[in-house]
C-alpha cells in the first residue's frame, strides 16, 4: 500500500557561527526503498540520527525529498504532499500544539480538522478516550499530565477520524506497561476491524521484536536490512551475546579479558559481545574463574536480539548504542 | 499491495506509466481519500480550541495588558490636560491592549509553534492553512475584548471623555485586531528563530505602545512617518476621532478601512508564511 523508491534527502551544511562549530552535509535519508503491505505493522529500527524522522517526515508529505518516489494507496506524496494528510494519520514527537488543551477538546479538535462534522468528532472522541482509558483524565489539560499520559493523549488524537494508514512516531515514549497495551490493543482492533496498516518508528528492540510485522533497519541513512524480525534474527542465528558488567574497570591485565576486548562493545562498565557457542563458554570460564571474577559484577548470556542483528549487519557499533531495550 | 476500493479517484490522480511495473499486479490502484475539513467548520473548530487555550494559559497576561495600559494613563494625566492629546492617550491605550495580545503574544506562539515541530500537527491534518491561521488570529483579536473595554471605560472616565460612542469598539477591536493578529503571525512564522519572533512581536508592541499613546503632535516629524506606517495608527485615530461631540464619520470609516485592508493583507502574509513554514 505504500511504496518508496529511491527516497533521498541531504541536509545542507551549516556554515559555523562564532563559538559553534559546523556541520558538514548529511544525508539523512540516502536511496531509501520500501514496501509496505496493507494490514501490517511495519516498523523502522534504527538509532537517533540514523535518518527515522526525516523517513516519516517525507512520507507524512512534511518535507520534500530531494530525489526518489512515495507512492501510499496510489497517491504520489511527492509530488501531492497534501494528500498524505487525506490518507494518514500521523502521531510526530512534539505534542505543542496540543499541550495546553484538554484531552477531550485535543481529541474534538483533530477530528474535526480531519474533516469530520460535531456530531460524529464527538462520539468518536469518547469511544477513543474510552477505549485508551482516559476518560478520567478527558478534562485535564495535556501539560498537567505525566509524561506517559500525554503521549497516550497525543496518540488518542491520532485514531479520531479513521485513517487506513497510521504513522507513529516512537508512540510509547515514557509510558507504562498499561498504558503500552492500550496502545497496541486498540492498534490491533483497528487491523482486525478495518484492516489499517501502522508504520511505527522505535528505537527499542524489544518493541521491535514483539509487536512488529516486518521490520526496516536503519543506519546513516540506509536500509541496512528488511525482514520479518525472526528473519532477521535467522542471521546471527549461530551466535549468542555475552553481556559483562565489571565492578570498576576491565581486569586488562587478564590475558583471556584483554583478547575479549577488541570484540566488545564498550557502553562504560557494560561490554557487550556477540560469540560463538564456544568461544562464549570459553569466555565465561575465563571470566568465572581467577582474577577475572573479582572484578566481575554481572553477566548474562541470551540468544541474539536484533541488536545483535543490527551489528552483524554492518551497523555501526557506535550507533548501537542508541537503540534501547526495554 | 493495496486494494481496490469502492470509491475509486478518477485516472487524474495517477502516476506516471515509468513507474507502473512497481505494481505487482500490473493494476494501479487509486484509493479514495478521506475527506477534506471544510474551511468554516476547521476554522471555528480551531478559534474555539484556541480560545480554551487562552483561558488555561493567557490570562495572567491579559491582566498584565489591561493594568500596563491603565497604568500609562494614569502616568499620562499629569502630562496631558484634556482635549485632543487626552483622546489620543485613551484610544492608544486602549489599543495598545489589542497590540499586547494580537500582535506580540501570537508572534511568540507561532515562533515557538514553529520551531519546536508543533506545526507538523496541523500540517498532517486536512486542513486549509487560513483556517489555522484565521482561527488563531481570530482568537487572540477577540481575547483582547475585555481588557480593550475595561481600558476605555477607565480612560473616559479619567479625562472626562463621552462614552456616547464608545459602540465603535466593536468595529475597532476586530479590524485592528486583524491587522495586528495578522501583522503577528506573519512574524512569528517567518522568523528563522523564536526568540527573533518574540523579540519582534516585543518590537511591535512597543512601536504601538510609544507611537499610539503619545499624542502625535508632540513626536518629531520623522517619528511621524512611522506612526503612519503602523498599522494600529488607523484604530487609534479612528477610535480617538469618536470622542469628539460631531465626529468626522468618513474619517473613521476611512481609518477602520485602512486597518481592515492591512488586516486583508497581512493575513494572506501569514497564510503564505505557515504554508511555507508547514512543508519544509
Amino acid at each position: 500500500m505504500c511504496a518508496v523508491r529511491d527516497l533521498t534527502k541531504t541536509y545542507p551544511a551549516v556554515r559555523g557561527r562564532r563559538g559553534a562549530p559546523g556541520t558538514p552535509e548529511v544525508r539523512a535519508t540516502d536511496g531509501v526503498g520500501l514496501d509496505i503491505r496493507k494490514g501490517e505493522i511495519f516498523g523502522l529500527l534504527g538509532p537517533n540520527g540514523a535518518g527515522k524522522t526525516t523517513l516519516v517526515r517525507q512520507l507524512t508529505g512534511l518535507m520534500r525529498p530531494d530525489r526518489g518516489s512515495v507512492e501510499i494507496l496510489g497517491h504520489d506524496i511527492v509530488r501531492h504532499p497534501e494528500r498524505a494528510a487525506r490518507i494518514l494519520a500521523y502521531l510526530g514527537q512534539e505534542s505543542t500544539a496540543l499541550d495546553e488543551l484538554t484531552v477531550s477538546l485535543a481529541s474534538e479538535t483533530t477530528g474535526r480538522l480531519r474533516g469530520l462534522d460535531v456530531r460524529s468528532a464527538r462520539a468518536e472522541r469518547d469511544s477513543v478516550l474510552e477505549e485508551l482509558g482516559l476518560t478520567a483524565l478527558a478534562s485535564r489539560p495535556l501539560k498537567k499530565l505525566s509524561g506517559g499520559q500525554r503521549r497516550l493523549a497525543c496518540f488518542a488524537t491520532t485514531l479520531v477520524g479513521a485513517r487506513p494508514l497510521l504513522v507513529l512516531d516512537e508512540p510509547t515514549t515514557g509510558m507504562d506497561p498499561v498504558a503500552r497495551r492500550a496502545v497496541w490493543g486498540a492498534v490491533d482492533r483497528r487491523r482486525a476491524e478495518h484492516g489499517t496498516t501502522v508504520l511505527l518508528v522505535t528505537h527499542n528492540v524489544i518493541e521491535a521484536e514483539t509487536v512488529l510485522d516486518r521490520v526496516a533497519v536503519l543506519d546513516r541513512g540506509r536500509v541496512i536490512a528488511c525482514d520479518t524480525p525472526s528473519g532477521l534474527k535467522e542471521q546471527v542465528a549461530g551466535e549468542v551475546r555475552l553481556e559483562l558488567v565489571w565492578r570498576e574497570r576491565a581486569p586488562l591485565d587478564v590475558p583471556e579479558v584483554a583478547a575479549l576486548r577488541d570484540r566488545a562493545v564498550e557502553s562504560g562498565r557494560l561490554w557487550s559481545l556477540r560469540l560463538s557457542p564456544e568461544e562464549a563458554r570459553a569466555a565465561v570460564g575465563a571470566v568465572t574463574g581467577g582474577a577475572a571474577f573479582a572484578a566481575l559484577d554481572d553477566f548474562t548470556l541470551a540468544t541474539p536480539s536484533l541488536e545483535d542483528v543490527y551489528l552483524a549487519l554492518g551497523g555501526s557499533a557506535g550507533n548501537v548504542r542508541g537503540l534501547v531495550k526495554a | 499491495m493495496s486494494v481496490v476500493p469502492a470509491e475509486v479517484l478518477p485516472g487524474a490522480a495517477r502516476a506516471d506509466g515509468n513507474r507502473a511495473a512497481d505494481a505487482e499486479n500490473g493494476t494501479r490502484a487509486v484509493a479514495g481519500l478521506g475527506p477534506r475539513a471544510r474551511l468554516w467548520p476547521a476554522l471555528a473548530a480551531v478559534y474555539r480550541a484556541q480560545l480554551s487555550r487562552a483561558r488555561v494559559a493567557r490570562i495572567p497576561l491579559l491582566f498584565v495588558a489591561t493594568f500596563q495600559s491603565v497604568g500609562i494613563m494614569v502616568l499620562m494625566r499629569g502630562v496631558v490636560d484634556g482635549g485632543d492629546e487626552a483622546r489620543a492617550v485613551v484610544a492608544g491605550s486602549s489599543v495598545l491592549v489589542v497590540a499586547f495580545v494580537a500582535l506580540n503574544l501570537l508572534a511568540q506562539y507561532f515562533g515557538q509553534l514553529r520551531a519546536s515541530g508543533g506545526l507538523d500537527h496541523y500540517a498532517t491534518l486536512p486542513v486549509p492553512p487560513a483556517a489555522i491561521v484565521l482561527g488563531a488570529a481570530a482568537a487572540y483579536a477577540s481575547f483582547t475584548v475585555p481588557g480593550t473595554l475595561v481600558t476605555a471605560v477607565v480612560g473616559s472616565v479619567l479625562f472626562g471623555l463621552p462614552l456616547t460612542h464608545l459602540w465603535i469598539l466593536a468595529a475597532v477591536i476586530p479590524l485592528a485586531g486583524a491587522a495586528l493578529a495578522g501583522l503577528g503571525a506573519a512574524l512569528g512564522l517567518l522568523a528563522p528563530r523564536p526568540e527573533l519572533a518574540t523579540l519582534l512581536g516585543q518590537l511591535g508592541m512597543s512601536a504601538a505602545l510609544l507611537l499610539g499613546v503619545l499624542p502625535p503632535d508632540r513626536l518629531p516629524t520623522v517619528v511621524q512617518y512611522a506612526r503612519d506606517l503602523l498599522p494600529s495608527t488607523y484604530g487609534v485615530e479612528a477610535f480617538g476621532l469618536t470622542f469628539e461631540a460631531n465626529p468626522d464619520w468618513g474619517v473613521v470609516l476611512l481609518d477602520l478601512a485602512v486597518c481592515a485592508g492591512v488586516g486583508v493583507a497581512s493575513l494572506a502574509v501569514a497564510t503564505w508564511a505557515y504554508r511555507r513554514a508547514a512543508v519544509r
